[in-house]
């Protein structure tokens, strides 16, 4: 069947064609091999894939719906395709965005360098609602604090990578990469081998050595964990999927009890040590001791446990101080700081509203800003100001001026587009992220490709999957 | 293994075995309406008012329905969502169990029990019970018959195993007390029942096809069936596998198979109870139980099997959390070693 007749790229760039609609050079044998299918072999294939994710329970829970709702992520059997040089690129500036994320972490807890050095202003480090004074001047294990980095990248119109956050506590999705590429194995099996895409399926193993690495000294066979929030939390299903994939204990706050700053887990022969942790929720329910005291999903004592050096964390705590979108906006000096490098991946322009004359700019031009909360993720706490109403608008003055700390801006970025399949009308552009999986262990292991997310919904601009986004299956092509 | 996992292995077992005999006794009973076609009200009660009584809350019944008919009942232990025994709630919760330990059982098996969950959620569940309600509950037990299918060929032979084995047994045990009780009010309360009407003698067929029983009986006993062969199979049988005792057995098996003791002694509270329940059962006759009254032994097994299943949770599931000094010593002596 025809994937691109009537298609058009309109003023965006498109993943799949050039601005004249022909066909991109990586992409054209999937094109080619794509089109000898019928419409009822793609039918076939498409509800074929729902189903089994259905049946598999790869779904996700929508919060503040009563009925306890299960979600599938839709999926979209149209691949992305990344060629060799590209994704090198991007590989490239994602280990030089992690070895400096790494390092200002371990400068911001301990000798402050780049905030005496006025590289990054210490009002923002210490204003950061994630920073962790409890932890400065602790050492953490192997001097790492983002073991696994989820980073937001977008393309503007000319086509140009751009970071849009990192994700440096416990970013999401891993998971669905991995199902996603089983699925497409199954319906498309000849095309793998044609085409050469590289596998992403060595993930769980490099994680589990990333959390090994970690061990605290002198322990040969180290128990890794993996702590949940629980079943209600929307990512469970990636929870039991990593900890089955790693032959791992998923373990719920209760299940960890402390003895003597050990850690140990309930088993039905009593207590055995743990001695890794991979920890899927924030610091703040950590720890009901040290942290928010009415948290029922930590580990009382937990933190002490740490603080001895007998367990292990990973993220390691108080990287949300990273993840503040404030201190993104410094990233590209951070990044001059410490490596002496310039960036290989750009920010987007970005605006500091506690900044005067950026916050009169933010304030005069509104309308055309995307604005965003400092520290929200997952599409909330955002502005939109190109398809905003004028009450919108007006609320979020509001906000910048009450707490301009709190607030950045960013131009509007149209995000690249990607054939997809809609119901109504065939295959449509539709704007795409991708958030590429970095592992930082012994060495630096990027999964090639990541989750490429599709704003299912015809013009939006919004990937998150609790607001109408759906993913497809990346794949980075051998050289 | 855990110990929260061995208790959602433990119960997504038991709901599982739960489904399916209430699917059982509900899809027996509408059948053998088809035989009744003149009774009256009260004695459509009579005929249904028991299975509210031995399965499930009468008085929680009472407040949703004013009367115990066919329909009514057959609503109440299959979709009503109020009660936690009804067919929809035990796989809903069978689901909810085996979500919290995705990690420890097969692929297989979840995807049937998904399957089925959503199943009884949908229309189409609706829609096959209107039409059909025997189609409906082969639905249901042809599940249940995977899921231990496949519970018996995907799952290793370890400590997560004897839980799913322990959580069925029990069950299985209970429910066939309680399936042979639903008739007892047609019995003396003491001693050997007297002649039987064409009605008792059709309803304690009923029983035996209620627990899949009727081949095997009619193999052993022939055509006749009263009450005192059909309890001498449905609890003293040692072969057949859904009779007390052998549920017992496997019980006893399970148990002595997770601590490692030998048979004929115990090394703990849940093997001393088990055992004890076990010999009781391989030493008595059904004369001695029906001079003592069935309905009053069938109470005293229900609560036997509630002790063990008790022991079991404080042994493997609660004690973990209360553990003594000692045990905390030797452990840090084990991790500073």
């Amino acid at each position: 069947m025809s994937l691109l007749t009537n298609y058009a790229s309109e003023e965006f760039f498109d993943e799949m064609v050039h601005p004249d609609s022909a066909i991109r050079p990586h992409y054209q044998r999937f094109v080619e091999r794509f089109e000898t299918l019928d419409r009822d072999e793609f039918d076939a294939k498409r509800n074929a894939v729902d189903l089994a994710f259905l049946r598999q329970g790869i779904t996700f829970n929508v919060y503040g719906d009563s009925q306890g709702t299960e979600r599938i992520f839709p999926f979209d059997l149209i691949p992305r395709i990344i060629p060799a040089a590209e994704w090198e690129h991007l590989e490239r500036g994602l280990e030089q965005r992690i070895t400096a994320l790494n390092l200002f972490l371990h400068d911001v807890y301990h000798e402050q360098r780049i905030m005496k050095d006025g590289v990054v202003p210490p009002f923002y480090v210490l204003s950061a609602k994630h920073f962790r004074r409890e932890f400065v001047n602790f050492q953490v294990p192997k001097d790492i604090y983002v073991h696994i980095c989820g980073t937001d990248l977008i393309r503007d119109k000319d086509g140009n990578y751009l970071v849009l956050e990192d994700n440096c506590r416990s970013p999401s999705g891993v998971s669905y990469v991995l199902e996603n590429r089983r699925a497409m194995k199954r319906s498309f099996p000849g095309i793998f081998e044609s085409i050469g895409v590289r596998p992403v399926d060595s993930y769980s193993t490099d994680l589990l050595k990333t959390m090994q690495h970690i061990a605290p000294a002198g322990v040969a066979d180290p128990t890794v964990v993996l702590l949940t929030p629980g079943a209600y939390n929307s990512a469970y299903f990636e929870h039991t999927y990593l900890a089955r994939q790693m032959g791992i204990e998923i373990v719920e706050g209760r299940d960890l009890v402390v003895r003597d700053s050990h850690v140990y887990m309930r088993t039905t022969r009593g207590l055995r040590p743990v001695h890794v942790i991979y920890r899927r929720i924030d610091d703040d329910f950590l720890d009901p001791t040290v942290f928010r005291k009415d948290s029922v999903l930590g580990v009382p004592g937990l933190i002490n446990a740490y603080r001895e050096g007998n367990v292990s964390l990973a993220n390691s705590i108080g990287t949300g101080v990273a993840d503040d979108k404030v201190v993104y906006y410094f990233l590209p000096r951070i990044i001059k700081y410490y490596l002496d490098q310039e960036p290989i991946l750009p920010n987007v322009p970005t605006y500091l509203a506690s900044e005067e004359a950026d916050k009169k700019y933010m304030l005069e031009h509104l309308p055309e800003l995307v604005v965003k909360a400092a520290n929200e993720s997952g599409g909330y706490g955002m502005l939109m100001g190109p398809r905003a109403s004028k009450e919108e608008i007006e609320k979020f003055r509001g906000l910048i001026e009450a707490d301009p700390r709190n607030y950045i801006g960013q131009p509007m970025i149209s995000l690249s587009r990607h054939p997809t399949w809609c119901e109504e009308s065939g295959f449509e552009g539709r704007h795409v992220d991708l958030r590429p999986f970095i592992l930082y262990g012994e060495r630096t292991t990027i999964m090639p490709g990541g989750l490429t997310r599709v704003a299912l919904r015809k013009g939006s601009l919004v990937v998150n999957s609790s607001q109408g986004g759906g993913s497809k299956d990346t794949w980075v092509l051998y050289d | 293994m855990l110990s929260r996992v061995a208790n959602s292995l433990y119960w997504l077992s038991r709901y599982i075995e739960r489904a399916d005999n209430v699917a059982r006794i509900l899809d027996v009973n509408l059948q053998l309406l088809l035989d009744f076609r003149r009774l009256d009200d009260e004695h459509l009660s009579r005929h249904w008012l028991p299975i509210v009584q031995t399965t499930g809350d009468e008085d929680h019944f009472f407040e949703l329905y004013e009367e115990a008919n066919g329909r009514t009942v057959t609503e109440y232990f299959v979709f009503q969502r109020e009660n936690p025994n009804s067919i929809a709630c035990s796989i809903a919760q069978a689901r909810e169990n085996a979500r919290m330990v995705r990690d420890q059982i097969t692929i297989e098996m979840w995807e049937e029990i998904n399957r089925i969950h959503l199943l009884l959620r949908s229309d189409r569940a609706q829609e096959m019970w209107a039409s059909s309600p025997t189609e409906f509950f082969h639905e249901v037990r042809a599940s249940s018959c995977d899921l231990q299918g496949l519970i018996a060929s995907t799952i290793p032979r370890n400590e997560g195993w004897y839980f799913l084995q322990a959580g069925k047994y029990i069950e299985r045990a209970d429910k066939t007390t309680r399936i042979l009780d639903l008739r007892h009010a047609s019995l003396p309360s003491h001693g050997v029942p007297g002649t039987m009407s064409q009605t008792d003698a059709l309803e304690w067929s009923a029983i035996l096809r209620s627990c899949s029983a009727w081949d095997a009986y009619r193999h052993i006993h022939g055509v006749d069936v009263g009450p005192r062969r059909v309890s001498q199979l449905l609890l003293l049988s040692p072969e057949f596998p859904r009779s007390v005792r052998f549920c017992v057995a496997e019980l006893d098996s399970v148990l002595r198979a997770l601590s490692g003791a030998p048979p004929g002694r115990f090394w703990n509270d849940a093997e001393k109870r088990s055992g004890r329940l076990l010999s009781q059962l391989q030493f008595t006759d059904i004369g001695e139980i029906f001079a003592r009254g069935l309905h009053e032994y069938l109470d005293s097994l229900q609560l036997q099997l509630n002790d063990v299943g008790e022991a079991l949770f404080s042994i493997y599931i609660y004690h973990p959390f209360h553990e003594g000094f000692s045990d905390q010593q030797q452990q840090q002596q084990q991790v500073l070693g």
